[in-house]
């Protein structure tokens, strides 16, 4: 989120689309519940009404996959009314740009477009550079190639008229969304968007909340209390995942690992210098060398100098972009991944298309779980009828089951979505055998470095020389984990205005990450979470809820990243001069000589307004992007692409299937059916009563939603004779499931181009473990293709068919 | 239920007299208040009461809705009820969904109908709690309640039902179901501070286009301390059956009041007759002509019927 929970309760309007914050965050929902007080309202634009919907002021339906043609119809309609906030937009965006002649957008495709490598080259995608290095920008906003004005033709095609056909959203509905959203393009109203895996479980997911980036950013709502793109994570420590970096292409702290092509760590920095595009603008990624080496050193002690490029050649470096799970399972399918540890993962259930999952893991020679619960995967080799038809005997993985502590047995931090790190403590003891995560893989390093130690290898250093310094090596205490990623002084640092001086003695935490440094005197894990843990002590422990004027910031509840600022880009709730541009929604204005107010400033505290530094001090430009570069791997504007599956052709593109940068394995391509043979939508998705695949494990949960079943419309119910609670057989290219139907009303035909597209509604949580009815998991049924930056895959439209069925047959444990 | 509150029972089944007690007038009516229009249905009350009581349903099976289990029941005391309704003045969706249990009702039909002396008993807060200890498990409180809430126990034979959390409430804490509610849609306090609140509620609701939104505090039942924050305050029926205008049944006043009165009279007055008929008639004595008759004929019958030997088993 760029802003917090709390803060919710300050909007003026709330959109949830992408998302079911009502479903999904039970609890964070009483911000948005909090609406009375403000008298807002709530919108919602779902496929099905959800229970979202049920307590909201507006609902709009929409066909799954279509979100970028509904959102570029609303920037189409902002334009065209002139309803932006044009000071926040000329003063705080790069609308003003001009991008650099050889660009275009023809036929669906941007320039340089290989369609062989299904990939861009991205060097049309940048802006005109004047002679003074920096990028041209026109204020007026009326050059041909400015950015303002390459959008308005980007969006032009996106009429009311095609936002129906293509979505299948009424006209009058989508244009009373338009009208409600547009009235927060006024300083004195604001609006915030809720969304989550409704967006990024697409194959354009990123670019679906791009296309809302560019409807806030025009309409001012980023930096203000009520305002901003919130992301709803799914899981309580989601966010502390992605941000120590453990995804195969990062580093903590969103910096990434190196290429095969960064030869040396010359290279490798000279793709991050970051160098501002516009004079004085801070740029702060410039410090990415000071980050990587304090990372370096944290990781490898010693053994990182200066001499030897603070062991740059220890790290990993890819020959691919990601080893994300779809490639995963693929060279896991071809026998090119040989052993997996998976630990707190559930992918047999987890992944998309089951079938090829299975096949990859009955390839593998060991598999190790490492789970509090017994899962389906641990599992694969079971035979469980119908429900997981495995060949036991033809399966020669060796499984492993270490079982772990589960979160209320543990100590440490869960970063939750507002980017806030809460330290909690364990409730219990774990039971039987269970060991905490740390301590496992601590046993696993600590025999491996020995056996390297023993036996050598091709290349050991990198393990032999992790740095551990740890009290009890085996078992490392959470909190020596925390210091460790806060930071550190290795030597003392001088008094840069009299080197003579000490300015921090050698061995202190750090209190932010603007101590780092680059030569090798600063250790640190993580530096967006430099100020955790600091000689004042565990910052992420701290319990007081004190909120002045009820402004939904509490800045000693906990600890946020970074340095304890809760609304992200907090300087653009103020104009230029330093002014709230609305004193009742004020969140930090200019004093005459520092920036005061509710909120930690997201941004110098003495830089004055005067100097013209931009609020959005990470990029190179000091504003937002409209535009986004070449920083996304499939268009610098989000463009409406229809799912890999889809009931519909693009209207606009006809040529074009799916996303056109999006990549696609051979085999998965072959998987995809066509509308012919699956004519209806289908999208899944999760309920209150469950938490995915876990909380079947426990008796209350299992008893409020004991089991399986899929949502159809009553329309193509009675097409298709189905009675409400009897057995459906559910189909697609991959793969089959049966369940029972919840016939409802909640799911509506949507009438895209003249004619209906039936959506077909079908939840998680049932798998053939634990204390609920047996089931299937949707992806039994998803095909395996991914966004094209992130590589999520598209769980949330594919297409299927379905018919009514019998029963499906005990499996051999149920009939035992 | 242990009665934690005894020193507080203003109202006792089946008993005539309840005495004064020394608390009275000194405690105000707590009230429950479901704010119908800000619940998700997220069953989190659901959980919170199975968790605090105890209980465990039985894991079903899917029936084509997401309420579960289906019915309330001996160890099911609050179930989400979900109605999806068409709204023809609007042409909008609505997604209703009422968390069902026991409306702890100022003039408890159940009460009113239970024959065991203590197995039901309502206390100067309101509330009205089960006396499982004292339940004979005739099921009389099922027919006596108005909004079909008691559930027969199968295993035990007794009644069961929402107790408002009389233990939680009595050490000074809000009930399981208001403690776990994740939105605020379950608040709960006095009723008087409940009805406050809820006559906010209305207002903004009605400023959303809910002409109709209102209170569902009974009077038939001369109130209720569990009360609805309703859309549709004018159609409570749209709400999977939420009584319009609930009573008493007639059937179990007349029993309990008129009737009872009715049978004791009878019973009174066989007794009054039966006495003056034996003062003016004498006790009923058989004429001797008739008993030699009957003694003739039975040694008539004691011959013809001889029993032969080797009689067939």
């Amino acid at each position: 989120m760029t802003n917090v929970w709390m803060d919710i309760k300050n909007a003026d309007l709330i959109i949830v689309m992408g998302g079911n914050a009502a479903e999904a965050h039970p609890c964070g929902f009483k911000w948005v519940e909090a609406k009375a007080h403000k008298k807002a309202r709530l919108i919602v634009v779902d496929p099905r009404f959800t229970r979202t919907a049920s307590v909201a002021d507006f609902y709009c339906p929409i066909r799954p996959g279509t979100d970028i043609a509904f959102l570029n119809g609303v920037t189409r309609h902002l334009l065209e009314n002139d309803k932006i906030h044009h000071a926040y937009v000329k003063a705080y965006t790069n609308a003003g740009y001009v991008i650099r002649d050889g660009y275009d957008f023809r036929d669906g495709l941007f320039t340089g477009y290989d369609a062989d490598q299904r990939a861009y080259d991205t060097s049309t995608w940048e802006y005109e550079i004047g002679p003074d290095g920096y990028a041209v920008v026109d204020e007026t906003l009326q050059h041909p190639r400015c950015v303002m004005q390459l959008l308005r033709k980007h969006v032009a095609s996106y009429t009311p008229e095609m936002v129906e056909r293509i979505c299948g959203s009424p006209k009058e509905k989508f244009l009373k969304v338009c009208e409600m959203i547009a009235a927060t393009s006024t300083p004195d109203r604001v609006m915030t968007s809720l969304y989550a895996l409704g967006w990024t479980h697409h194959s354009k997911g990123s670019q679906n909340i791009r296309s809302m980036c560019v409807v806030q950013t025009l309409l001012g709502n980023i930096g203000m209390p009520g305002g901003g793109l919130n992301a709803l994570r799914g899981h309580s420590n989601i966010q502390g995942l992605t941000d120590i970096g453990l995804m195969s292409e990062l580093l903590p702290g969103y910096m990434d690992l190196p290429m095969d092509k960064d030869k040396d760590f010359a290279t490798y920095l000279s793709r991050h210098q970051f160098k501002p595009l516009r004079p004085g603008q801070t740029s702060y990624w410039q410090n990415y060398n000071k980050f990587f080496i304090s990372f370096q050193k944290a990781m490898y002690g010693k053994a990182a100098t200066a001499g030897n490029d603070y062991a740059y050649h220890y790290l990993p470096k890819r020959d691919v972009p990601t080893y994300d799970v779809i490639r995963a399972v693929d060279l896991a399918k071809e026998g090119k991944i040989n052993g997996y540890i998976m630990q707190g993962f559930n992918p047999l259930m987890s992944f998309p298309d089951q079938t090829k999952m299975r096949e990859a893991l009955s390839r593998l020679k060991f598999l190790v779980v490492m789970d509090p619960l017994q899962t389906e995967t641990a599992r694969f080799w079971e035979n469980h009828g119908v429900y997981n038809d495995a060949s036991t005997a033809a399966i020669q993985t060796e499984v492993f089951e270490l079982p772990t502590t589960c979160f209320a047995e543990d100590e440490g931090s869960l970063s939750n979505s507002s980017r806030w790190l809460q330290w909690h403590w364990p409730a219990q003891s774990p039971p039987g055998e269970a060991r905490s995560d740390i301590e496992i893989m601590s046993e696993l390093h600590l025999r491996l470095r020995d056996l390297y130690k023993r036996e050598g290898g091709a290349f050991p250093d990198p393990i032999l020389n992790l740095n551990w310094p740890y009290q009890n090596p085996a078992s490392p205490r959470p909190d020596e984990i925390a210091r460790e990623m806060n930071g550190y002084t290795l030597e003392a640092i001088p008094d840069p205005a009299n080197p003579d001086r000490t300015l921090i003695p050698a061995g202190r935490q750090l209190d932010s990450f603007a101590q780092l440094r680059d030569d090798g005197k600063t250790a640190c894990g993580c530096w967006i979470y430099s100020g955790c843990f600091t000689e004042q002590g565990n910052m992420m422990a701290r319990r007081d809820a004190s909120d002045p004027d009820g402004r939904g910031i509490a800045l000693h509840w906990a600890w946020s990243w970074p340095a304890n600022r809760r609304i992200l880009y907090n300087r653009a709730s103020a104009d230029p001069d330093g002014n709230p541009w609305n004193e009742n929604n004020k969140l930090i204005w200019w004093n005459g000589s520092q920036w005061v107010g509710y909120d930690t400033p997201d941004y110098g505290p003495t830089v004055a307004p005067s100097q013209g530094v931009g609020p959005f001090i990470m990029n190179q430009e000091g504003v937002a992007r409209l535009f986004v570069r070449s920083l996304m791997r499939d268009g610098p504007f989000p463009v409406h692409y229809e799912p890999f599956e889809s009931p519909r052709s693009n209207l606009l593109f006809p040529k074009i299937k799916g996303n056109p940068a999006a990549r696609i394995f051979k085999d998965d391509l072959a998987a995809l059916g066509t509308s012919e043979q699956f004519p209806y939508a289908a999208t899944s998705y999760r309920v209150t009563e469950h938490f995915h695949y876990w909380t079947k494990h426990a008796r209350i949960n299992a008893l409020l939603q004991p089991q399986q079943f899929v949502e159809v419309g009553e329309q193509l119910a009675r097409e298709k004779d189905i009675a409400d609670g009897a057995w459906v057989r559910v189909w697609s290219n991959r793969g089959e499931l049966k369940a029972k139907v919840v016939v409802t009303k909640r799911i509506r035909p949507l009438i895209c181009d003249g004619k209906p597209v039936h959506v077909i509604g079908i939840p998680h949580h049932w798998g053939f473990t634990g204390l609920t009815r047996k089931g299937w998991s949707p992806n039994a049924l998803t095909p395996a293709v991914g966004d094209a930056n992130t590589q999520t895959p598209e769980f949330k439209a594919w297409l299927v068919n379905i018919e009514s069925t019998t029963p499906p047959p005990p499996s051999p444990q149920e009939m035992a | 239920m242990p009665a934690y509150p005894s020193l507080d029972i203003v109202r006792r089944s089946a008993s005539n007299e309840v005495p004064p007690q020394i608390r009275a007038g000194h405690q105000a009516e707590v009230a429950k208040l479901i704010d119908v229009s800000k619940c998700i249905g997220c069953k989190a009350c659901q959980s919170a009461c199975e968790a605090w009581n105890d209980l465990r349903a039985d894991i079903g099976v899917n029936t084509g809705t997401l309420q579960n289990p289906p019915d309330l029941g001996a160890d099911t005391w609050t179930l989400m009820r979900f109605t999806e309704y068409d709204n023809p003045h609007t042409g909008d969706l609505e997604w209703l969904i009422r968390k069902d249990g026991c409306m702890h009702c100022s003039d408890p039909g159940c009460l009113r109908a239970c024959p065991a002396p203590g197995a039901i008993v309502q206390y100067a807060n309101g509330i009205v709690d089960f006396n499982e200890a004292n339940c004979i498990g005739c099921g009389y409180c099922l027919k006596g309640c108005p909004f079909n809430i008691p559930r027969y126990g199968t295993i035990d034979h007794k009644a069961y039902k929402c107790t408002l959390c009389s233990d939680r409430v009595a050490v000074g804490l809000e009930p399981a179901c208001a403690k776990a509610c994740p939105t605020g849609a379950i608040m709960f306090g006095s009723k008087a501070a409940m009805i406050e609140q809820a006559a906010d509620r209305v207002e903004d609701l009605k400023s959303r286009g809910y002409d109709n939104a209102g209170l569902y505090d009974p009077p038939g039942v001369g109130g209720t301390h569990v009360m609805y924050v309703l859309h549709h305050a004018d159609q409570p029926g749209l709400y999977q059956g939420l009584p319009e205008n609930p009573k008493i049944s007639p059937l179990v006043q007349a029993w309990k009041s008129p009737a009872k009165i009715f049978g004791l009279a009878i019973m009174g007055l066989s007794v009054i007759g039966g006495f003056f008929h034996y003062i003016m008639a004498g006790p009923s004595v058989v004429p001797d002509a008739a008993e030699d008759a009957a003694r003739a004929l039975e040694r008539e019958q004691t011959a013809q019927t001889v029993q032969p030997a080797g009689r067939a088993r």
